[in-house]
């Protein structure tokens, strides 16, 4: 094979030689955060050893090469890289493929070419910012001995058509070969795949293009190879796997035969090619191809027979013909609330006793709702649904209940012991905090499975949470909380619990709550069953352990010896864990020449109010993902509604949301109101001093930042968001930003509305769009701030894409997350703002923003400034946050408590 | 005159020197020797720091290079493997990296022209050693700990860059990147020649020579030699191959495999045999040049020579037997695949 033109060669532990024989290399892409939520949020936890499994899997699932990118918003993406790079370098059965270095940012490129032995491959550059930079790094790239996959894209753009996908090829070849001397075979193109039958006339050529493009390239640019992302090409066919899965078997087909030798495949998303319909295959390829002016019609009403054959009919009416109660079960399966009156009542008359239809056929049928959720064939979405089903059945038969009750109070012969319900499980939001969701889906997840709910809900106080679980004789306690000092709250009500003697079981979640603090703060401090539940799926089954007569006390032991053990690791493990001085830390400071920097003077000194901001504009801002995963939907949108298994339900979650938005917007349902504050200041130590004016000689406020401490590699600062201002002492006038902004504002009566319905589903469903809301809305002020307000990135121009990953200059930090986790600088940020005025938002005692919809932050502006965690803190740092804010010890130490490295 | 060297090796097989260590333990050698006067009051032991006897004792290297090139080696390496101020720092000598380098370079340019004078038909050349260093860049000297490194891609680059600039300031006509263990190291290495390179605007020819550890005809770092050809081959090498911790015997396969795939020439310098139990290499010049004309008659190589234990009279026969064969040819390689 020596000499020969057209090898690409590369390495991990063992070679990989790409040749004409080999076909195709398939490129495995699940270790890349921008593209698995798991992988992203196993990073983020940093639970590196899951995330290596993730590795593996796609090594033996067959990947030849291993896509890894840690793009992401939350994350350092160097330190993450090198890390992930790092521990890859030690699992042989993974190290031995080469590595595909996946990043928009060039310095987390050039950190991992510096962890990598192999031959890797970078991913990518091009000429989008000029010549002279893509000379510069495909110069680096080289010298670190790695191929180089370039992007058809220059200074005007994104190449969209066969000529500026040949035009930018051909220079951008041409200058690696002539003026960097890079070797042919180590350059490949990925000449964009865009979709087709998008409905755009414009659009109809894209795959032609691309196939020229490649067939061009491989006969124009020797040596040069051409890979791509497949899946874009069917993106408008999302929902409907089998054409999707159609259209990649077949463009693969073509691009192959034109030349394409490398790419991002799922293989799961791929049809064999002989093995398409022929109908089908015939009317894939007219688009693909580009054969026919009505191609694209003609696939679109192809598709819908397709993905409507054999459903469609079927379901209308032939289920009306079944017994009632097989239609109870059917409108409960398939959440269908038409014709619920008719049938309970047509059941309330056959079974005569009403609570004989709700514990007979209504019950019966909600256990096939359980058990299907259960085992994964139905999903939260319309588990609420059928939970609105229920509850309407329910409301139904309300009357002749009482009617019942009535009457049998009148009867001498009644049990008096007897309740009627057969177990119950209290739910609270804990005191301080608003936040609801996760506990109401959870609450209809456990009616769904013949629990009886009694839902609190949010603030609710230790004492009233305890006085009613015993007057209600509950079975359990669920406690849920979102922000980091409801886990204290928690605690408290475990003390209370424990003071009270009480026995019963304690069910703890929500999102900042984990298994590690529940056995390690928690269940040390009650003596009856604690345990944590994961999310609204696990509950189900830990109710029953906890309940159940034969399993519950084996079961209560399992559980606290369980956490005995994990309180055990947890003590050894920070053994390991160094940390330095805080004074060290200090001096390892983010080093920044704040002489050159560029200091940028906002347009206004002071606060600016926006009181019912359009939601049109927040609309366009929206990042869906998170959206999906409020209804334990995992993917990344839009690609989630690819998936196999989710993708159809998340379509229709998806219409939905698009409907409620829209009423919402059409008739001023919610208010967003925002306000933004700019003003001159300096960081002094660990301290941000805000001044009132340019003149610096009046200190407004001081917010107090709080410094990494773990022990850092050679030339790795500790960071603390006061590196991100120029410090007093450079004698340079620094600038910092606040805004606090809400999506919100008149909730209740909507949610008030919904609940009165039974209609869980919509409540769930206008609380997460108003989070949404609120979200996009701190998005499109943060657009404004640094285009306009500020004005330190005038010429930004990003798409909603980017704004997600969050690859515009500067951060947008809130108190109470990683890089600030002290929630009492909300109180310091709201008082300059005004805010509480201004915007209508409330700070609870906890420090929680309600309406719960709502975001506050700071604003850094300079390009050094990026988001980080803080991690664990030692006493010295404490003492001196303390002191610096006016606190007791013991008082930082209680809101700070997630973030001490050592016990109290 | 490192301009002939690819000419040169086309048309016959060059011979490397033999072992450096082996000779200098020929001289009974005292800490005092080590230290000589110009590191009299240095507060540490320098005892076994034989890079530096080229400052202290430099007729002792000087006279070992001769007996190389007498016995016929075509180049020999200079007295600089642990030249790094990673490997030095072990001595508390890291700012003595640059003289080091410099010295050693310079009077194995003095023998190499010396010879070359009584003989220019035959010129001499001096390869300047760049050694493994003792850190690994991708591996973690802690178990518990597998994401941890001892020292970084820069912290190599830098350390590399300093050896290199004293090694091309001292006149070498080669570099010779060597005992390359973690391949990650030796691209540090390749980075900061091209780096030095760069700056001066001037090129030498590269040679590395990678490490087989064990049976498994992996490096220390787990690579194949294939990969490893792989993770090296983005610089235009002047050669690539193998050397120490096996003999010639064991290193036959992975040597084959370099033949049939580089398409830079190739070179071998294995040890005089495996160790016996004293940790003694006691395969004789007989022995090792019978192994050595295994490969050539294989067409295998363009340059031979020996690693730890060998001497003048392993070089000698090797030299002997590099005379009655052709070089491989690459343009050959070429037309027979």
């Amino acid at each position: 094979m020596r000499n020969d033109n057209s090898t690409l060669q590369l390495s991990g532990l063992e070679p990989l030689i790409v040749t004409p024989e080999s076909n195709f290399v398939n490129v495995g892409e699940r270790t890349n955060v921008t593209g698995s939520k798991r992988f992203a949020r196993l990073i983020l936890e940093e639970k590196f050893d899951d995330a290596l499994e993730v590795a593996r899997d796609q090594v033996d699932g067959g990947a030849q090469i291993l896509d890894v990118n840690m793009d992401e918003g939350m994350l350092d993406g160097k330190e993450a890289m090198v890390k992930f790079l790092n521990l890859i370098a030690a699992e042989p059965d993974i190290s031995r493929i080469p590595i595909m270095i996946d990043s928009s940012k060039w310095e987390i490129i050039e950190a991992g070419l510096k962890c990598v032995q192999g031959k890797c491959v970078v991913n990518s550059i091009s000429l989008k910012e000029g010549e002279e930079q893509f000379i510069a790094h495909a110069k680096k790239v080289k010298r670190y001995g790695a191929a180089v996959i370039v992007m058809a894209f220059d200074e005007d753009g994104q190449a969209d058509s066969y000529d500026r996908r040949i035009e930018i090829c051909k220079r951008s070849y041409d200058i690696l070969v002539d003026v960097v001397k890079f070797n042919k075979n180590d350059i490949i193109f990925d000449p964009n795949i865009f979709p087709v039958a998008t409905g755009i006339e414009e659009h109809n050529n894209n795959a032609v293009d691309f196939f020229m493009a490649t067939k061009w390239i491989r006969e124009n640019l020797p040596g040069a190879h051409v890979s791509g992302g497949v899946s874009n090409v069917s993106f408008s066919f999302r929902g409907n796997n089998p054409v999707r899965e159609a259209m990649h078997s077949a463009f693969l087909y073509h691009a192959i035969q034109n030349g394409m030798d490398m790419g991002i495949v799922n293989p799961t998303m791929l049809e064999i090619y002989s093995d398409i319909p022929k109908d089908l295959l015939e009317r894939v390829e007219d688009v693909l191809l580009n054969r026919r002016p009505d191609s694209t019609e003609r696939l679109l009403d192809f598709a819908e027979t397709v993905k409507g054959e054999g459903k469609k009919q079927v379901k209308d009416d032939a289920w009306r013909k079944e017994s009632v109660e097989k239609r109870l079960e059917h409108a409960l399966v398939k959440g269908i609330i038409e014709f619920i009156d008719e049938d309970t009542e047509e059941t309330r008359q056959k079974y005569v006793s009403p609570l004989k239809v709700i514990e007979g056929p209504l019950m019966d049928g909600m256990n096939v709702v359980g058990d299907l959720f259960g085992s994964g064939k139905m999903f939260l979405p319309q588990v609420v649904k059928s939970a609105r089903v229920m509850k309407k059945a329910v409301a139904y038969l309300l009357p002749y209940l009482e009617e019942e009750k009535e009457a049998k109070r009148n009867d001498p012969n009644r049990d008096q012991t007897k309740t009627d319900a057969g177990r119950k499980i209290l739910m609270a939001t804990v005191k301080g905090d608003v936040h609801d969701i996760g506990k109401n889906i959870v609450g209809v997840v456990l009616a769904c499975n013949n629990y009886e709910i009694i839902d609190m809900g949010v603030m609710v106080p230790a004492d009233k949470i305890l006085d009613k679980a015993i007057e209600e004789h509950v079975d359990v306690i669920g406690l849920s909380g979102l922000i980091t000092p409801s886990l204290d709250e928690m605690v408290h009500v475990a003390k209370e619990m424990e003071r009270r003697k009480m026995k019963l079981p304690l069910m703890v979640g929500g999102a900042t709550t984990s298994r590690i603090h529940t056995a390690v703060k928690i269940d040390p401090v009650y003596s009856g069953p604690v345990v944590h539940v994961l999310d609204a799926s696990k509950s189900v089954p830990v109710a029953g352990e906890l309940i159940s007569g034969e399993r519950k006390v084996e079961y209560n032991a399992e559980i606290k010896q369980q956490y005995a053990k994990l309180r055990e690791d947890h003590a050894n493990r920070k053994e390991i864990k160094h940390y330095i001085p805080y004074n060290r830390a200090l001096g390892n400071r983010l080093k920044v020449d704040w002489q050159k920097k560029e200091y940028v003077k906002p347009s206004f000194i002071g606060n600016k109010v926006f009181k019912n901001f359009d939601l049109n504009i927040i609309r366009k801002y929206i990042d869906w993902t998170p959206f999906f995963q409020t209804w334990m939907l995992k993917g990344k949108y839009p690609r989630i509604f690819e998936n196999e298994t989710i993708g159809e339900e998340a379509r229709k979650l998806f219409d939905d949301a698009q409907k409620v938005l829209d009423e919402v917007i059409e008739n001023n349902l919610l208010q967003a109101n925002g306000v933004v504050g700019l003003y001159p200041a300096n960081s002094v130590g660990d301290d941000i001093e805000v001044y009132t004016d340019e003149t610096r000689s009046e200190v407004k406020t001081v917010f107090h930042s709080l410094r990494q401490q773990g022990k850092k590699g050679t030339g790795i600062p500790n960071l603390s968001l006061a590196d991100f201002v120029a410090p007093k002492d450079s004698g340079k006038i620094d600038y910092v930003g606040g805004f606090a902004v809400t999506g919100g504002l008149g909730i209740e009566p909507l949610v008030e509305k919904y609940e009165k319905d039974h209609d869980d589903y919509n409540s769930i469903m206008i609380k997460a769009i108003a989070d949404r809301l609120a979200e996009a809305f701190a998005e499109a002020m943060h657009a404004i701030v640094r285009k306009e307000l500020w004005g330190y990135a005038k010429n930004e121009t990003l798409d909603n894409e980017s704004l997600i990953k969050e690859s515009y200059q500067g951060i947008r930090p809130a108190p109470g997350y990683p890089a600030c986790p002290d929630h009492t600088e909300k109180p310091i940020l709201f008082d300059l703002l005004n805010a509480q005025e201004e915007t209508g938002i409330i700070l609870t005692e906890s420090m929680a923003m309600y309406p719960a919809s709502s975001v506050s932050g700071l604003y850094f502006m300079h390009e050094e400034a990026k988001y980080f965690g803080l991690g664990k803190i030692e006493k010295d740092q404490v003492q001196d946050y303390a002191k610096r804010k006016g606190m007791t010890l013991e008082e930082a130490e209680k809101w700070l408590s997630p973030n001490l490295a050592y016990d109290l | 005159m490192s301009r002939n060297i690819k000419e040169i090796l086309k048309e016959r097989i060059l011979v490397l020197d033999g072992a450096m260590g082996t000779m200098i333990q020929r001289h009974p050698l005292e800490e005092e020797d080590f230290k000589g006067e110009r590191f009299k009051g240095h507060p540490h032991s320098l005892k076994g720091n034989n890079d530096l006897l080229s400052i202290t004792r430099p007729e002792i290297i000087k006279d070992i290079h001769r007996q190389y090139f007498l016995a016929g080696a075509d180049i020999v390496e200079t007295n600089t493997f642990s030249g790094t101020t990673i490997a030095q720092a072990d001595y508390h000598l890291e700012d003595a990296v640059y003289e080091i380098n410099f010295e050693s370079a310079k009077i194995a340019r003095e023998v190499a022209d010396e010879i070359t004078a009584q003989e220019p038909h035959k010129p001499r050349f001096v390869a300047g050693s760049i050694g493994p260093t003792n850190r690994t860049a991708s591996l973690s000297p802690d178990v518990n700990d597998p994401g941890f490194r001892a020292i970084t891609f820069d912290e190599l680059v830098q350390a590399y860059k300093e050896q290199v600039i004293a090694l091309t300031d001292g006149g070498v006509d080669l570099l010779l990147v060597e005992t390359v263990f973690d391949t990650l190291n030796a691209k540090a290495a390749l980075f900061a020649i091209e780096e030095v390179s760069e700056e001066k605007g001037k090129e030498w020819p590269i040679m590395v020579s990678g490490t087989i550890t064990d049976a498994s005809g992996r490096t220390l770092s787990g690579q194949t030699t294939q990969a490893f050809l792989i993770s090296v081959s983005h610089m235009p090498l002047l050669s690539i191959g193998l050397n120490c911790a096996l003999g010639a015997k064991q290193l036959r396969p992975y040597l084959e495999t370099l033949s049939e795939k580089a398409d830079f020439f190739t070179s071998a310098h294995p040890n005089a045999g495996l160790p016996n139990e004293f940790g003694q290499y006691d395969e004789s010049p007989e022995e090792m040049a019978e192994q050595i004309e295994d490969f050539l008659s294989s067409n295998f190589l363009n340059i031979v020579g020996g690693c730890c234990g060998t001497t003048p009279d392993h070089i000698r026969a090797i030299a002997e037997v590099a005379s009655r064969y052709e070089p491989r040819s690459l343009e050959r390689q070429i037309i027979q695949d």
